[in-house]
């Protein structure tokens, strides 16, 4: 579970790798879709500098009913963090002013944050692979 | 050929241009104008049917969504609290029922009447409103304010800032901005974001 700073402190990928963060929650069915997609994709780039977090919009209690055996049944290996902010309007703007706050939604941002693409809604297998393709240094 | 290419780049801008602005929907202080719309009950409404209104709080929602379901009783208080005012809640689903069968008129009718909806609950089956406004998520609350025979935008937002614990919620911004315009003042926080259920558009 994370708090505001700590996305704030990802936002910046002071690391050098790719970073993919993938919000949804376990109750949305298009992220629920778009995850098989993701996870496939991830293994085919699992030799690569590129690192996936699945950010969980799902309310804090459904962490361990819902989060945790949905982490398991897919049995994910990437970071899957719960957001725990409740005031969305506090937030959304500081991820990405464009977001109108609907999920599934995903932001690449390449290493010290340089560049950034932002993306609202569902992504295919093929969409994503080629946004990953374009930013991967 | 670099004519050619000139020519098709331009065309990609145009085109990506009238999406984007398609896309973006009513902005603050704009005009909205009037739909036809049929309710849970069979009948057609418009907002101009509503003799007594001075505005309405417009809410696009849906049967599904866990986070629609989870405003539903609030929905209800709006209603209970400003139609007497004069700011009805008109709700409106658009989503499109290929995609969620939930979503269907039908079922529309059904949740109308478990929940016993004092609103009107509207359908919105060619998704002409929902693209008109620019709703993006579901709850997505728009406010409109009749000034003479116009209907002016003045918020467009969440509800509130707690989906999942209403005893949890400090800030209460669809009540605030309508009480900011029945004590005619400019509506103090005139645009919030929430997270919420992408609408289902037709594919």
């Amino acid at each position: 579970m994370i708090k505001l700073d700590q996305l704030l402190t990802l936002l910046n990928n002071q690391s050098d790798s790719l970073l993919v963060i993938n919000f949804w929650a376990t109750w949305c069915k298009p992220c629920a879709e778009e995850m098989q997609e993701f996870l496939r994709v991830e293994q085919e780039f699992e030799n690569e500098k590129i690192k996936f977090i699945y950010l969980s919009l799902d309310f804090k209690r459904d962490f361990e009913t819902k989060l945790k055996p949905f982490a398991e049944k897919r049995k994910m290996q990437s970071d899957v963090l719960l957001l725990d902010e409740p005031d969305y309007d506090a937030w959304i703007n500081m991820v990405e002013p464009t977001w109108q706050g609907s999920i599934p939604a995903t932001l690449i941002l390449t290493p010290k944050a340089e560049n950034r693409n932002f993306h609202e809604g569902q992504l295919s297998y093929i969409e994503l692979k080629k946004l990953i393709t374009t930013y991967l240094p | 050929m670099k004519k050619l290419s000139f020519l098709l780049t331009m065309a990609v801008c145009l085109f990506l241009l009238s999406f984007s602005s398609d896309k973006k929907g009513y902005q603050i202080g704009d005009t909205i104008a009037d739909f036809n719309l049929k309710n849970t009950k069979g009948e057609l409404v418009s907002l101009n049917s509503y003799k007594d209104a001075r505005g309405f709080i417009i809410v696009f929602t849906c049967n599904h969504c866990p986070f629609s379901v989870a405003y539903e009783d609030r929905i209800i208080a709006l209603q209970d609290k400003y139609k007497a005012k004069g700011f009805p809640v008109v709700a409106i689903n658009s989503n499109d029922k290929d995609v969620v069968p939930e979503d269907s008129f039908e079922e529309m009718i059904k949740r109308a009447a478990e929940k016993k909806f004092n609103f009107d609950y509207l359908y919105d089956s060619s998704q002409e409103i929902a693209q008109k406004f620019g709703a993006a998520r579901t709850p997505h609350v728009f406010i409109v304010e009749k000034q003479k025979s116009d209907l002016k935008l003045k918020y467009i937002g969440a509800i509130d800032d707690n989906t999942d614990q209403p005893e949890a919620v400090t800030k209460k911004y669809v009540e605030n901005a309508v009480n900011d315009i029945l004590a005619g003042k400019e509506v103090a926080t005139p645009t919030t974001k929430a997270i919420g259920c992408t609408i289902k558009w037709r594919k």
